[in-house]
């Protein structure tokens, strides 16, 4: 299936919400339809003519051939069908996706993965703060699917994380796994100060901890099946994440300032 | 009824009667093959037949630790029954008792498909308030935390309603001990058939029964037409070189795994021939008027 393309003719100059160009809004829709879509969020119109030339092709596989950090909402929404963007994105890249395949070459802006609900994301550069965490005002961040940062996450990754896996394999800001309700979070490089600040339940897993805060408890070290598991799901997508499952962790329960019902795992 | 002789050993131009079933497969892993084995036979344990257990399992095969989601040993466990809601408490019962409290432990799903079985998400409540559930992609599993550390379920099994229950071979010889090699024999070949199990002890019944009986409350009694010691008294189905009948019963989830069952089974037989073996192997069956299934021994011969 040869792809839908468009290559970016030069830097925006002003932000762009790119949320209209997802499969299933382009679907049935004229490379010229497709040309004349305002994406501007300010009073000059900008179309995506004006800003891509545009190489037709099934509106179910996008690319973007050059990116840059003015490019926001890309892939919002997202239900089936793959997005690739060669180069960098902006904020809210995948945001309430929920299924289909989104990959980024460059850095994305923060709440990437924002409230998605499945599919996968794969970020190969930096992310920005707040990856897949909700909005203001939303009760829920991430709560499905598979979000994995290549490089590095800013502060606060998978705030409110309810279910579904985040693998960051580059090191993560402060805060990692604020206020989580479930799912699971790994970092498997350097991690920020208080992991699983106020964590409900769910799992964080840290290659490297810091000091955990004093409302985690030590419940010892442990080689369990659910690891092994883990280990064996995850080894197609990260290697570094399968190796530290396949190892013997240690348990820490918390936040016991919060219900107290998560863990954060370390090697021993 | 002209038999078919192969090595010495008649045919009958017969056929198993078989019946749809339901059935489902869990994988049951632990740190070691013994203690994988040890929860796969107590659970696999008192079910041999619907009629009186409820529910009809036994061993499929043994997995080493390469092809199982933990990377430790594991035994696949068949399970049948006659109704979806008779399997769905067979399954969570004979997991809750015996593979919940064997140690080291962890139960996975087996068999794919939409209809699916609860497992994990009624055994779960055993956790009191501290089960963690953990999705991955589409599976959904269970950590359940007891004494030796955490016992991992996964949430649902899936379930087949196009199983097969009741295939069989009568294996006859002149002697008990002649009749006891043919039918080990065919056992231990028809082990190797992936997709199903052989309920009775050790694969083989002795007390094979006919439908109804003299007394009111017997729905199935002593199936008299294959007793030796009966062959003068009865309209026997036995002739006079039959001293031992032993029965060999098959469920499989699909038709062509209890066919397969059968025909190497058959083809064991048949390779031991009638001198150290059985000199005739029969099927049962009702007439061909109660089961949907017919497995003509004719069709099945090496």
């Amino acid at each position: 299936m040869k792809p839908l393309v468009f290559i970016l003719k030069r830097e925006p100059d002003q932000r762009l919400d790119l949320a209209p160009l997802v499969p299933h809004l382009l679907d049935g829709k004229s490379v010229k339809d497709i040309a004349s879509l305002e994406l501007q969020i300010t009073r000059e119109t900008i179309t995506v003519g004006d800003i891509f030339k545009l190489r037709s092709g099934a509106t179910g596989s996008i690319r973007f051939e050059g990116g840059s950090a003015r490019l926001d909402n890309v892939g919002l929404g997202l239900k089936a069908g793959e997005i690739i963007i060669e180069g960098d994105c902006g904020k809210s890249l995948g945001r309430s996706m929920s299924g289909g395949n989104v990959v980024v070459t460059g850095d994305c802006g923060p709440f990437a993965g924002s409230a998605m609900s499945g599919g996968r994301l794969e970020i190969a550069g930096d992310a920005g703060g707040f990856l897949g965490a909700p909005l203001e005002g939303e009760m829920e961040g991430m709560t499905g699917g598979l979000l994995i940062v290549r490089g590095s996450a800013g502060e606060r990754a998978g705030d409110r994380l309810r279910r579904g896996t985040i693998v960051i394999e580059g090191s993560a800001g402060d805060y990692p796994g604020s206020r989580m309700i479930a799912g699971t979070l790994i970092v498997l490089g350097e991690c920020g100060s208080l992991p699983g600040y106020l964590m409900r339940r769910g799992t964080i897993a840290l290659a490297n901890p810091p000091e955990l805060a004093p409302t985690f408890v030590d419940c010892g070290l442990h080689d369990l099946a659910f690891a092994s598991v883990f280990s064996g799901l995850l080894r197609p997508e990260s290697r570094g994440a399968a190796r530290l499952f396949s190892r013997t962790l240690v348990r820490f329960a918390g936040d016991m300032a919060a219900l107290g019902k998560g863990e954060v795992f370390f090697p021993a | 009824m002209r038999p078919i002789k192969k090595n010495g050993v008649r045919i009958d131009d017969s056929f198993a009667e078989a019946f749809p079933m339901r059935g489902t497969a869990i994988l049951i892993t632990a740190p070691s093959r013994r203690w994988a084995r040890q929860a796969a036979a107590t659970m696999t344990g008192f079910a041999t037949s619907v009629i009186g257990c409820g529910a009809e399992a036994g061993i499929d095969c043994e997995r080493t630790g390469k092809s199982t989601p933990d990377g430790r040993p594991g035994v696949r466990v068949l399970v049948f029954s006659m109704s979806t809601d008779t399997l769905q408490t067979q399954l969570v019962n004979r997991v809750g008792q015996c593979v919940l409290t064997s140690p080291g432990s962890a139960c996975f799903a087996d068999l794919d498909g939409a209809d699916r079985l609860p497992v994990g998400d009624s055994i779960r409540y055993f956790g009191d308030g501290w089960q963690v559930s953990k999705k991955f992609g589409e599976r959904h599993f269970w950590r359940i935390p007891v004494m030796d550390g955490e016992f991992l379920c996964e949430a649902t099994t899936g379930l087949t309603k196009k199983a097969v229950g009741g295939g069989n071979l009568l294996v006859m010889g002149a002697t008990a001990k002649t009749t006891m090699r043919a039918a080990e024999l065919a056992v231990t070949a028809m082990n190797g058939v992936e997709g199903v199990i052989l309920p009775f002890p050790g694969g083989i019944v002795r007390s094979g029964s006919k439908v109804g009986s003299k007394y009111k409350a017997m729905m199935a009694s002593t199936n008299d037409t294959y007793c030796p010691t009966l062959r003068g008294a009865v309209a026997t189905s036995l002739d006079k070189d039959v001293g031992c009948v032993l029965e060999i019963v098959i469920d499989g989830l699909t038709e062509e795994a209890v066919a397969a069952a059968m025909r190497v089974g058959l083809a064991a037989i048949v390779k031991l021939g009638s001198e150290h073996g059985a000199v005739r192997v029969g099927a049962g069956n009702y007439g061909g008027k109660l089961g949907p299934f017919h497995f003509h021994l004719k069709d099945l011969l090496p």
